[in-house]
């Protein structure tokens, strides 16, 4: 019990971060520019199957940097030729063009790289075990991996706290307008945070992509839950998102690793429904309804408290 | 004030007006009555019976998106579950030999719809705008993962078919022929479309505009936005519920894909390409997108990603979709001056269209390469047979894209100054408000 306590504590962190590293950029491009963006996951994509890419030819340790400044160049282009061009037409219209690029990238990945899983390798030199905890190996690469979201985690917090950059970024957060006024040059401000946000996704999905399935379908199965997280954490609170993404992280992780069903735990059906879809809720087991958990979470957090955990503002 | 009295009570509409109206839905049933006759093909009876369940399906779609302003990313529950609960309840009928006529099932489908849409929309409609389309996905998403894991009810990865020709008989009508299945079809579509036009005539459907248009002044007006989104939810709902229904008897099975984020697509692209400023846009984006699902997937391998280009092209050129291009251009014909823009038209049409197909050949050749570099190079796209790996090619295709986009460029600019001095044409001649 203990074991699993502690594994899936380290595991739903891992996932937590992970998903934080996505979320943040999610969020402060929300913030900002007023549009969350759709294609973010497909970013994510992007991030991995470009580090799967760059690794074949050049090895891992460059794929982890190249990976990202690509995805992030492209997501810089994608803000100043495409949202920007959309912008006048509403927020609606912004959303859309989002979504069709989601779209689109997700056919051009399948186009590249097809639609089975591609052998994207954990590098050979973090390939051992970092510890042993009640006879059960810990990769070394999910060490790697936490360190390196725990690092950008911390870098991001320093830039956003410390520097000008992170001064104009986070009054941009509660006063966009104001910012505008003061004189900052607003487009370039949109532009380097959107290919920031992206690149911050491909990072994710770069140190993902070994661990978890290297896959064109990887976009369209986190994004539904990256917007669980962004709007259970508040629609633009960077702390809500951080405590959204550890919370769904661990929530998934544990639902995972737990087999309890209603039928073990009062006995099971009496045959006469066994035939019924009540012994579909009957037998199911908690890690089989760990992908809805998310959603039903979202569904609580709406009638709960409809602004989110930390949220503040009514959008 | 006499303005706002004055609209308040509209005089009544002249005869001729009236017959216009009136006209316009005799005309359309009695199309709908001769088609098959023109085309009775299979092929193309099964095609119109799609286009009529996605003109409703998107119909119900742009009650949220274009008169209420909500962006729905999980309309397809509804679509859905409707067409699951039409699928048992032939089921039920066909083995307990209830009195229950076929054309009166699509109503199960669509009372499923609007009960869901009563249970999931409360919630959901408490905001709108991105909150919205963010919680829409959420409970799609839900649904859709729930429908995998209730396998008794939703057949799993399979689904569950049933056999419509099993329903009680009326006239002998066995519902057998795809024939029977297009009236039902097209019966249906009438139906729908002109229950729905009639509720964007309703004050319900007017403060649903207001909604849409400014939530804070219909506060102000005493009304409660939040159950005025509520209740256009549920009238989608309710349609949404009818299309899946026509759906589930057209192909006689319901899987989870009717449920799923690509279902919630589609109908998404179908409306925003049509134009959702429009009663008419949702309508013709059902047969644009039906036929170019169609049509492309037979002309070329990634039809989808042009598929993809055409809805961000409409996006990002075009937020009016194809009724709104048209209907631009409605007060330039009635002042007569239309003509100064046509040569323009004319003139930047022949540029644009090298360019398009410079990138068409460029994706086809760069698709040859990524997907089948080892085959035989020569490929057929768009009907047309080509050799991939010929360098003379690559280098055409270049330059039609980008010497096309730099000659096209310029010919836009015209198009600018020419609809410019048209307009302003229009206005000296007040068609133009």
């Amino acid at each position: 019990m203990l074991e699993l306590i502690v594994m899936s504590t380290l595991n739903g962190v891992l996932y937590g971060m992970l998903l934080f590293l996505m979320a943040s950029g999610l969020t402060v491009i929300f913030s900002m520019l007023g549009v969350l963006n759709f294609a973010h996951a497909s970013f994510y994509m992007l991030g991995a199957f470009f580090g799967f890419q760059i690794s074949r030819w050049f090895g891992f340790w460059p794929a982890l940097v190249i990976a990202p400044l690509l995805a992030g160049a492209i997501g810089a282009a994608v803000e100043r030729y495409g949202l920007r061009r959309v912008h006048k037409n509403g927020h609606v219209a912004e959303l859309l063009f989002t979504f069709g690029l989601a779209f689109a990238i997700e056919e051009v990945v399948q186009i590249i790289w097809g639609k089975s899983p591609v052998d994207f390798r954990i590098p050979p030199v973090l390939d051992f075990p970092a510890f042993t905890i009640f006879s059960t190996n810990y990769p070394a690469y999910k060490m790697f991996m936490l360190l390196v979201s725990i690092v950008i985690f911390a870098a991001l917090l320093i830039t956003l706290k410390k520097t000008r950059i992170g001064l104009i970024v986070q009054a941009a957060l509660t006063h966009p307008h104001m910012v505008g006024h003061l004189g900052h040059n607003v487009g370039r401000i949109f532009m380097l945070v959107f290919g920031v946000g992206t690149a911050l996704a491909a990072v994710a999905g770069v140190i993902a992509g070994p661990a978890l399935v290297t896959q064109a379908n990887m976009a369209g199965l986190l994004g539904p839950i990256l917007f669980v997280v962004v709007v259970v954490g508040g629609l633009g609170s960077l702390p809500g998102a951080f405590v959204a993404s550890l919370l769904i992280g661990l929530v998934q992780t544990f639902a995972v690793s737990m087999n309890g069903s209603l039928s073990g735990a009062f006995g099971p059906l009496s045959p006469d429904y066994a035939a019924t879809w009540l012994a579909d809720i009957w037998n199911v087991t908690i890690a089989q309804i760990a992908p809805i958990m998310p959603y039903v979470l979202l569904v609580l957090i709406l009638i709960f408290r409809p602004m989110g955990l930390l949220g503040t503002r009514e959008t | 004030m006499t303005e706002t009295t004055s609209s308040v009570a509209p005089p009544a509409p002249a005869a001729a007006e009236k017959l216009k109206f009136y006209g316009l839905w005799i005309g359309a049933a009695v199309v709908l009555l001769l088609l098959p006759k023109l085309f009775s093909s299979g092929g193309s009876l099964t095609t119109f019976s799609l286009i009529g369940i996605s003109i409703i399906f998107s119909l119900s779609y742009n009650i949220l998106l274009g008169q209420t302003g909500m962006l729905s990313f999980g309309h397809a529950v509804y679509y859905g579950l409707g067409g699951f609960l039409v699928i048992h309840a032939i089921n039920i009928i066909g083995a307990n030999k209830l009195p229950i006529p076929l054309p009166l099932v699509p109503l199960i489908g669509g009372l499923t719809g609007l009960f869901f849409a009563m249970l999931l929309g409360w919630v959901s409609t408490q905001r709108s705008g991105t909150a919205f389309a963010m919680i829409s996905l959420g409970v799609a998403e839900l649904v859709a993962s729930s429908a995998l894991i209730l396998r008794t009810f939703f057949g799993g990865e399979a689904g569950i078919s049933a056999n419509r020709t099993k329903v009680f008989r009326l006239f002998e009508w066995s519902f057998g022929p795809q024939i029977q299945i297009y009236y039902l079809v097209a019966g249906w579509t009438l139906l729908a479309v002109i229950a729905m036009y009639a509720l964007t005539r309703t004050p319900l459907g007017r403060m649903c505009n207001a909604v849409r248009d400014n939530p804070e002044r219909v506060q102000f007006v005493g009304y409660d936005p939040h159950v005025v989104r509520y209740i256009a939810f549920c009238f989608a709902g309710f349609f949404a519920g009818i299309a899946g229904a026509l759906a589930a008897i057209n192909f006689e099975i319901a899987n989870s894909a009717y449920l799923g984020a690509v279902q919630s697509g589609s109908v998404l692209f179908a409306t925003y390409i049509g134009g959702v400023g429009f009663f008419i846009g949702p309508i013709v984006g059902a047969i644009f997108v039906t036929f170019l699902s169609l049509g492309l997937s037979d002309l070329t391998q990634v039809w989808q990603l042009y598929f993809g280009l055409i809805f961000i092209a409409v996006v990002v050129f075009a937020p009016g979709g194809i009724t709104g291009l048209l209907m631009m251009h409605r007060p330039l014909l009635k002042a007569g001056t239309f003509g100064r823009v046509l040569p323009s038209y004319l003139i930047a049409f022949v540029p644009t269209l090298a360019m398009l197909i410079g990138l068409i050949l460029a994706t086809e050749i760069i698709v040859f390469h990524a997907v089948h570099s080892g085959d035989d190079s020569n490929i057929k796209a768009f009907g047309v047979p080509f050799d991939a790996a010929n360098r003379y090619l690559w280098a055409m295709s270049a330059i039609l894209l980008i010497g096309g986009y730099f000659v096209a460029r310029r010919t836009w600019t015209m198009v600018g100054h020419a609809w410019d001095e048209a307009t302003s044409g229009a206005r000296e001649k007040g068609a133009v408000a």
